[in-house]
């Protein structure tokens, strides 16, 4: 109990200066985000009003018709034209939202004249961007460090809003977004952009966005899709349309990486694991390796981990399990990065089995 | 000690059912509140702090079955095998052995859900809606015992339904016409057809799921040529409607307690009828608006959007009745009117947040966000929950004979309305600026209003141990009830002794 106190008042005392709480819908940068803020503010005033006459009569009548004051009762139980009439403002109300409505649904459907197309890709629990015409992707993680999750480290402005690798987009150009994912459904949805489109297996679902003001918008998946739904942030970075054009040339241009196995050493891999290991794979299989049996089972001691056939071990990281929650990881992390996740898997919680997965043994393996 | 146990569970007296059905309920919302307070507990402040995010989830998705299935249906279900004899002059229930059994399905079935918590790979950590493919493919192995319950307490709501149809249509007093029924057995009839048509679905929806999970099918699993938007579909399909199972009970509620307290009659019977039919419709109709953001078809969205909006009318119809019954009544304020104007208040509050989520374009923003937490809340908490207090309050002196005691029944209700809406009031905000549903941590922006929501939430919680030891205590000390228990009151119910006879109406009253 007194541990749980002193956790509660240090990540009270860590949160640095609070960024003032903000109370309404942001406006956003795009066409369509500007119509839904106007739409919502309309709906606010009219249902503000009926709000206004409602509390006011029952206010009055709980004021005046008390029978403390010696109010007595009227005997009326009908009045057919005031039933009438209150039937048919409602339906008036609802027709003046609808036009406005129907409206803005009509432009948020149409995704023709697209100049660029970005496909976004759902996965446990990170996003993939693909820029269809430049044959550019990658995948974009939370960069929260989980220091700063349990409490550790001071929490930094943008904790949990934060991504390695954010989404560039052109300003003032007409970005068509196809959204699939590729194991349970989530939802891309960043609030500036006026877009919230769920991300369906075996679906692909559109939305489109002209952004107006550079900037860095942020956004966070919004449909339940497992264990870390709260950790896989949208950062969305735009900037004037030939900043984007030199990026896209640079990045579109990058040479391939070229994995190496000059100075791999087992010091090396394990640091570059361990941080990689709580970024990946620690939230299903834990932190100390325990995992979540039986649905998500434990590398502690297990025999993938811990058997002399190292190619068991690199297979299933490579290709992950069919059917259930294991991803496969060879489309997402490079050489290196699986090197190390192996190496680590293999040496912590006192597995020591000595083994150093080379880069060259990943490469070898991937199909 | 072994009669006492013979006699409660082979009983088959419709009060005691009702008693049953309450007091299960009572102590489930307890055990929801308690995961509920481990939710806020956990969303005190930024970080992870006392719970693991898959518990989290587990947390959530447990508290949304134990409320909706465990509380708000069970009450609903309690008061309907208390009232509905009383209200129509009839001795019992038209079938009071099935009666029995769909009581005691509720507690196993219930007892089964919780169970899971304890299973190897943790509760169900899907949401109560249970979205495939994460609840297929990707649920812990304790989705199938869930399953099972789901299945067990669908079952015995279908027996409570056809119970309650088969006594409103057949064992009404003589001279107890349709257009004489009081407002509460009508609402309850109503709600009766509505889990009949629902609850199979449910079940088919489940049932899919279990085979999809143990037996090779791909209802659900995309890449064997099945559809996750199908499950969503056959879920809202019962979702939706079910809003309305909890919601119509509780209509009724509040069309007894106005008219006693206001000495006035019901005003617009005819129209309040109507509009309950209405809903009944409506309510079948507009399940996609769960789903706008999940992919539909233009026209598909549109045609939600209209529909959805439609139901305001109805709602709004019974709005305007309630408050025009109190206009130049005269007006006195005992707890269980207290509750209804509160109810009044707050739940024109919810239909109006509902009629904003209905605008297809906006809801893009609001979906799935804190936005609908707090509407839903308002719905269930604010609204039905508080409506349901009311009734206990209202119905209790006649039940068990005695009073409760008046001042720790307005200390319930101040403390628990000041508290609730400090409590779901500032989620409106988190959910405009951004925050969404279910997640166990959240980004510094969010921190103050959590920060509030939290405390609240503990003083609501424990508010309602003042409830508790209010109902206990009464039954033994509280003061004698009159049979006419309040001032104001007109129906067959009030007629009868405080607590009612055994067989209540012995022989049918005449109704002229």
């Amino acid at each position: 109990m007194v541990s749980l106190v002193r956790l509660l008042t240090a990540s009270l005392l860590l949160s640095p200066a609070l960024v003032a709480a903000q109370l309404n819908m942001p406006r956003g940068v795009t066409p369509v985000s500007r119509d839904i803020y106007d739409l919502h503010m309309e709906v606010i005033w009219i249902v503000c009003g009926i709000m206004a006459v409602v509390y006011g009569v029952v206010i009055y009548t709980l004021i005046k018709h008390r029978k403390s004051k010696g109010a007595v009762a009227a005997k009326f139980s009908e009045n057919t034209p005031l039933e009438i009439i209150w039937t048919i403002i409602p339906m008036l109300i609802i027709t003046a939202i609808l036009i406005p409505s129907i409206r803005l649904l009509v432009d948020m459907d149409d995704f023709e004249a697209a100049d660029l197309t970005v496909k976004i890709t759902g996965h446990q629990w990170k996003w993939q961007y693909e820029y269809l015409e430049h044959g550019v992707g990658f995948f974009s993680d939370l960069s929260t460090p989980m220091s700063q999750v349990l409490g550790v480290d001071q929490k930094d402005e943008w904790y949990l809003l934060e991504v390695d690798e954010p989404l560039v987009l052109p300003t003032d150009r007409k970005v068509r977004f196809v959204v699939t994912s590729n194991d349970v459904i989530h939802s891309w949805w960043v609030p500036a952009l006026g877009i919230k489109r769920d991300a369906v297996p075996g679906y692909v679902f559109e939305a489109w966005a002209r952004i107006q003001e550079p900037g860095v918008y942020r956004g966070q998946c919004a449909e339940l899709c497992g264990v870390n739904h709260g950790f896989m942030p949208i950062v969305v970075k735009a900037v004037a349309p030939d900043a984007f054009d030199s990026w896209i040339a640079k990045r579109a241009n990058l040479p391939p990486k070229v994995s190496s196995d000059s100075g791999w050493t087992m010091a090396t891999a394990l640091e570059r694991g361990a941080v990689l290991y709580d970024q990946h794979c620690g939230a299903c299989h834990k932190y100390d390796g325990s995992g979540m049996p039986p649905t998500f089972p434990a590398l502690r001691n297990s025999s993938i981990a811990t058997s002399t056939d190292i190619s068991r071990h690199i297979e299933l990281v490579l290709n992950g399990v069919p059917g259930t929650a294991m991803a496969a990881y060879a489309p997402q992390l490079d050489d290196e990065e699986l090197a190390a996740i192996i190496t680590y898997e293999r040496n912590a919680w006192e597995h020591d089995t000595g083994d150093l997965v080379m880069p060259s043994d990943i490469q070898a393996r991937r199909r | 000690m072994i009669s006492f146990l013979i006699r409660w569970t082979t009983t088959t007296n419709h009060k005691d059912i009702g008693t049953l059905y309450l007091c299960t309920a009572l102590l489930n919302m307890f055990v929801g509140g308690a995961m509920a307070l481990g939710i806020r507990a956990e969303l005190f402040v930024p970080g992870l702090q006392l719970v693991d995010p898959n518990f989290f989830n587990s947390l959530t998705t447990m508290h949304g079955l134990i409320m909706l299935f465990g509380v708000i249906m069970p009450v609903a279900v309690g008061f309907a095998n208390w009232q509905i004899p009383l209200m129509i002059g009839a001795p019992d229930m038209a079938l009071p052995r099935m009666n029995n059994m769909s009581f005691w399905l509720l507690p196993f079935a219930t007892l089964m859900l919780v169970s899971t918590l304890f299973m190897d790979g943790g509760a169900p950590n899907f949401g109560w809606t249970m979205y495939a493919p994460l609840s297929t493919t990707y649920g812990p192995p304790s989705t199938d015992y869930m399953i099972f319950a789901v299945h067990m307490l669908g079952i015995s709501s279908i027996m409570g339904a056809i119970n309650i149809i088969t006594t409103i249509a057949t064992m009404r007093a003589p001279g107890m016409t349709w257009m004489k029924l009081p407002m509460f057995v009508w609402t309850w009839l109503v709600t009766a057809f509505l889990l009949i048509g629902i609850m199979p679905v449910l079940a088919g929806a489940v049932t899919m799921m279990l085979f999809d999970r143990n037996f090779g099918t791909s209802f659900f699993d995309a890449a064997g040529g099945g559809d996750p938007l199908l499950f969503q579909h056959i879920f809202w399909f019962f979702g939706h409607p079910e809003v309305y199972v909890l919601a119509l009970p509780a209509f009724g509620v509040i069309s007894q307690i106005i008219p006693t307290f206001s000495r006035k009659p019901l005003f617009g019977y005819r129209t309040m009828v109507a509009a309950t039919l209405l809903i009944g419709f409506l309510s079948y109709i507009v399940w996609a608006h769960h789903m706008f953001t999940s992919g539909m078809p233009y026209g598909a969205q549109l045609y939600f959007m209209i529909a959805t909006m439609l139901i305001a009318v109805p709602t709004g119809m019974k709005v305007f009745n309630w408050i025009t019954t109190m206009f130049r009544g005269s007006l006195s304020f005992e707890t269980p009117m207290l509750f209804a104007i509160a109810f009044v208040f707050m739940f024109t509050f919810a239909g109006c947040t509902g009629v904003m989520l209905a605008v297809a374009p906006a809801d893009f923003q609001y979906h799935d966000s804190y936005f609908v937490v707090a509407h839903f809340h308002y719905v269930l908490v604010n609204g039905l929950l508080f409506a349901f207090f009311g009734g206990v309050y209202y119905w209790y002196p006649k039940w068990y004979g005695r009073m409760y005691n008046e001042g720790l029944g307005k200390l319930h209700f101040w403390l628990s309305t000041v508290s609730v809406n400090l409590l779901f009031f500032p989620m409106h905000f988190l959910g405009l600026a951004g925050m969404p549903r279910r997640i166990p941590d959240y980004s510094l922006q969010f921190a103050d209003f959590n920060f509030l929501a939290s405390i609240s939430a503990f003083i609501f919680g424990f508010s309602q141990l003042i409830f508790l030891y209010n109902l206990l205590v009464s039954v033994r000390r509280g003061e004698p009830a009159t049979d006419r228990v309040w001032e104001g009151a007109q129906g067959l119910e009030w007629t009868l002794s405080s607590p009612p006879p055994h067989h209540s109406f012995q022989t049918p009253p005449r109704i002229d």
